[in-house]
Parts: C-alpha cells; sequence; structure tokens
C-alpha cells in the first residue's frame, strides 16, 4: 500500500517534469533542425545575425566588469558594516526579480529618452542613452543587480575574519590582504556570481527592447533578433538563434553547477 | 544559484574589518551606486505616474483594457501559484524522501528554468503548442482548447519559469526535518495522512509561503515569455507588462506611467513581504 502511494507521487512528479520543462525543450530543438542542419547553420551565418550576437556578448561582458565591481563593494558594505536603513536596502537589492522588464526599459527613457528629466544635459554633452548601446547597458545592470550581490554575501558572511586579522598581526598590508586572504576565500562566489550575471544578461529582452529600440544594424541584440525573426515569420532563424542562446546559458549555468558540485564532493570546503 | 532565493540569514552578527581599508570609501561608492542604478529609477516612476494626481492616474488604470490586462494578469499568476506551490511541495518531498532511477537528473531539470531566457520559454512554447504544430492543432480540433495567443498559454509559461522557486525554498527545510516526531506520531497510531497536515506541513509553511509569494510577484512582472505566447490581443490575451509596452510605442506616457506605477507597488510591496517571511524563517530555525 505504501509503496504504491510512493509509486503515484514519484510517477506525478515525474510526468510533470517531463510535461512542463522537458517536452518544451525537445519541441524546440525538433524545430530548429526540422528543416535541416544545413538552413541552422545558414541562418545564423547571416551577417546581421552575428552582429547581433556580438552585441549581446558585448553588453554581457561589460555589466558583468561593472557588477565586478560594484557588486563585490554593496556586498561589503551590506555584510560588514552597520548604518540606518541597511535592512530596507537589503530587501530593495532584490527589486530587479520582480519590477517587469518593460517598466525597467521604460523607467530609463523616463530619465534618458527625448522627453526624459535628463534630456536636456544629455543634448549638451551630445550623449545619446535611449535607443543606443548606454541605454542597453544600463537596463541589463539594472536586470542583474542581485545575482553578484546575492552570491558574494552568503560567502563573505561565512568567512572567517580571523585569517585577515592574523594575515594582518604578521604584517600583510591591505592590498595583500585583499588579493591573497579575502579574494582567493571568495571565489567560488565570484565565480557564480558572474556565470549567472552573464547568463541574465543574454537573455534580457524586455528592457532592452524598451530602450534600445530593438532597431536593425544599430540596437539589435540577439533576443531582439528572435523577436523580429518570429514576427517576419523567419521561423528556422528564430527557432535557431533561439536555441543557441538557450543553450549557452544552460552550459553556463549548468556547468558552473557541475564544477561546483564536484569540488564539494572532493571535499574542499565550499566558502 | 538558490542562494539568490534562500539567503542564509544564520550569521547576522556584523563583523568589523580590523583593515584600515578606507571602509567609508567603498560605502560611498556602494551607496551611490545603488542610489543611481536603483532608487532614482525607481522614483522617476513614482513621480511621473503622480504628476498628474491621483485622479489621472485612477482614469488611466481604470480604461477597459487597462483594467483587463491587470485582472488578465492578476488571475492568471495567481492559478499558477496555486499550481505551483502544489507541486512544487510535491516535487520538493519526491526529492527529498524517495529514491528512484534519475533522481539527480530530476534534481538538475528544477534549476533549468533559470538558466533558460524567457524569451527562449516562450518560443519553446510555441513550437510545442502553436495552432500550426501538431499537439497544438490536435488539443484545438479534439478538446477545443488554444493555448497559444490565450491565457492557458500565459500560465504554462509562468509555471516554466517559476517551478524552482517553490521546490528549492521548501526544499532545504525539509531536508533538515526531525524524521522522530513522524515516527513517534506513527508509534502512537496516526495515519499518513494526520502526519502530514499536523507534523510535516506545519514547519514547512512559511518556506512554501515565501516561494509561492516570490513565484507570484515574478509572474506579475514577466514579459518575455508572455509577448511570444499570448500574442498582444487586447481585452483578451494583453498582459499588464504588454500593455505598458503597447503604451510606450503609442507614447501614451499618462497610460503607461500609470500602470507602471501600479506594478512597481506591488512588486514592491511582495518583496517586503518575502523579506520579513525569510526574516522570520530564519528566526524559527
Amino acid at each position: 500500500m505504501r509503496k504504491w502511494f510512493e509509486r503515484i507521487l514519484i510517477g506525478v512528479v515525474v510526468a510533470y517534469v517531463l510535461a512542463l520543462i522537458v517536452a518544451p525543450i525537445v519541441a524546440l530543438i525538433f524545430g530548429a533542425f526540422g528543416e535541416g542542419l544545413g538552413l541552422v547553420f545558414q541562418s545564423l551565418s547571416r551577417p546581421d545575425v552575428l552582429e547581433s550576437f556580438v552585441r549581446t556578448l558585448w553588453i554581457g561582458l561589460l555589466v558583468v566588469a561593472i557588477h565586478l565591481v560594484f557588486g563585490t563593494a554593496v556586498s561589503w558594505v551590506i555584510v560588514r558594516q552597520r548604518f540606518p536603513g541597511r535592512s530596507l536596502l537589503n530587501a530593495l537589492i532584490d527589486m530587479p526579480f520582480a519590477v517587469s522588464p518593460v517598466v525597467v526599459g521604460y523607467m530609463l527613457l523616463l530619465l534618458f529618452g527625448r522627453n526624459g528629466l535628463l534630456a536636456p544635459l544629455l543634448e549638451a554633452l551630445n550623449f545619446r542613452v535611449a535607443f543606443a548601446m548606454p541605454g542597453m547597458i544600463l537596463a541589463t545592470l539594472f536586470v542583474t543587480l542581485p545575482f553578484m550581490v546575492r552570491e558574494l554575501v552568503p560567502v563573505l558572511e561565512n568567512f572567517n575574519i580571523q585569517q585577515e586579522k592574523a594575515a594582518a598581526t604578521l604584517g600583510a598590508n591591505g592590498w595583500q590582504i585583499f588579493w591573497r586572504v579575502t579574494l582567493p576565500a571568495l571565489r567560488w562566489g565570484f565565480i557564480y556570481g558572474i556565470t549567472l550575471t552573464f547568463a541574465r544578461a543574454l537573455g534580457e529582452f524586455g528592457a532592452i527592447l524598451v530602450i534600445g529600440g530593438g532597431i536593425q544594424g544599430r540596437t539589435e541584440t540577439a533576443t531582439l533578433y528572435i523577436y523580429r525573426a518570429l514576427d517576419e515569420r523567419e521561423y528556422t532563424g528564430a527557432y535557431s538563434a533561439a536555441l543557441v542562446l538557450g543553450l549557452v546559458s544552460f552550459l553556463l549555468v549548468m556547468g558552473t553547477d557541475f564544477l561546483r558540485r564536484k569540488k564539494k564532493i572532493e571535499g574542499e570546503t565550499i566558502t | 544559484m538558490t542562494t539568490i532565493l534562500l539567503r542564509d540569514r544564520s550569521q547576522k552578527k556584523a563583523k568589523k574589518a580590523p583593515l584600515p581599508w578606507g571602509g567609508w570609501s567603498i560605502r560611498t561608492a556602494a551607496l551611490s551606486y545603488l542610489a543611481i542604478m536603483l532608487l532614482i529609477p525607481l522614483a522617476v516612476i513614482f513621480h511621473d505616474g503622480l504628476r498628474e494626481g491621483v485622479g489621472v492616474l485612477w482614469t488611466q488604470v481604470s480604461r477597459p483594457a487597462a483594467w483587463h490586462a491587470l485582472k488578465l494578469t492578476l488571475w492568471t499568476s495567481l492559478i499558477m501559484t496555486l499550481i505551483n506551490t502544489i507541486m512544487g511541495l510535491l516535487t520538493a518531498f519526491v526529492l527529498v524522501r524517495y529514491r528512484f532511477p534519475g533522481k539527480a537528473i530530476l534534481n538538475g531539470l528544477v534549476d533549468l528554468p533559470l538558466a533558460i531566457p524567457t524569451l527562449v520559454t516562450g518560443v519553446m512554447l510555441v513550437v510545442l503548442f502553436g495552432p500550426q504544430q501538431a499537439l497544438g492543432a490536435w488539443l484545438k480540433d479534439e478538446l477545443g482548447l488554444s493555448i497559444i495567443f490565450a491565457p492557458p498559454g500565459i500560465i504554462l509559461a509562468l509555471l516554466f519559469i517559476t517551478f524552482p522557486f517553490v521546490v528549492r525554498a521548501v526544499q532545504p527545510v525539509l531536508i533538515n526535518l526531525d524524521r522522530d516526531q513522524e515516527r513517534a506520531a506513527a508509534t502512537l497510531g496516526a495515519s499518513g495522512w494526520t502526519i502530514f497536515w499536523r507534523i510535516i506541513l506545519p514547519p514547512l509553511l512559511l518556506p512554501l509561503a515565501s516561494g509561492a509569494i516570490l513565484s507570484f510577484a515574478r509572474a506579475i512582472g514577466e514579459f518575455g515569455a508572455i509577448v511570444i505566447v499570448a500574442g498582444n490581443i487586447p481585452l483578451y490575451s494583453q498582459t499588464a507588462a504588454v500593455y505598458v509596452l503597447g503604451e510606450v510605442e503609442s507614447e501614451n506616457r499618462l497610460g503607461a506611467s500609470a500602470i507602471s506605477l501600479v506594478m512597481v507597488s506591488v512588486a514592491f510591496g511582495l518583496m517586503l513581504v518575502v523579506d520579513y517571511l525569510q526574516k522570520r524563517a530564519s528566526k524559527t530555525k
């Protein structure tokens, strides 16, 4: 009786995951290759498609670099310092999870758009943010803000401050301590933060659509290309690009997850 | 990746850095970064939404297409949250308590939606259920059920995207549950159901609630998957986020700001609740 109950529960869960998660993925793979492998490569090697992927890559790399610096600073402040409003700040960090990407793009448009609050200043400086790369980078920065911080805060909290003290006692200066003691201990937090930020940046769509406008040849990223291709009924192009984008994010996130688990099994303490 | 959702609040005491790192300069840099990146954009929405007064805000929100979009967003998200809470709890339970072949793969599949861009999720669902596809056509002809460009597609997309939230919130608590209480209850003659309701479920309620609210908050703002799956049919399958996009494109600033303000307020309120629940959960630990 109990054994049957157990089998039914397992069956229900497996069926649910197969139908909800696995079936759509398999469908996309078949959809992309349905017209043959040649057509997939042909549609992916078109100059406008390649260009949109390169643009996505640049945005991702820049966003990771900026968050690497400021995300570390924010995590450090949250863990090590006490000041009024700190706990509200801690809740605010998660806001980008819940704010709609369209609204994120619209916020930036209200600030940097043609009639935006900062329009006179931008005009004086002759600097374009909306419908240009700077705006798209800002949008992606907003959307990916929590990832680095949420990965670094727990490792920073578990980091044993005695190690830093010991290094200081032994005569190391502030920078030496940071490079030799603190940074290596936080390694996995950084690796995971970087991967998640990058993967999320590659997939950003709504915010970039609103602030960038998806102008072909100028502000079109990989996701915006997929959107346009669907609109123009170029299904093989859309499906192939979606497959590549999904696969890259999948390999990034799952690969790091796999590495981390392997390290854990090997017995290295994960800090 | 789950640390994002399940922060460890166990070590709360401040650790003073003994080193003269220029704590002040780092704090100033970090706080100004957050102010520029987070607070100013959010404040601009409030400023612009309320600029013409609450009356105008209400007129914009109560326009039929806007009101319908908000209601559709709300009810599809609620149905998703209900299904996700039950299936998430069940999945976590099966993953923690039972052994079966393929368990590690199933556990890995739970995180998959976090790794896939939501636009790609939308494309996947269209390929599977689109009206020109085999399965989509069969469902439509045999059951009269439209999924793509209709509300069921919205719910499916939201279920896909939010699947990890409840599972990963419940799983760690379920692992740490003391099995002795269950054994004691069984010895005293309690049935399987009684044990589940009286002993297993109560400590899971807090993580279950924060996982559910997190899914709901995430669903309210979802755009990438929905715009592909549901299209943009006003008064039928147009959600709040898609409505805002339409208002931005037609340069109706009042409408866009009003609905954005409503969405940001809901998101902010829900995130504060999640934050409170997680703080309480770490206190009762």
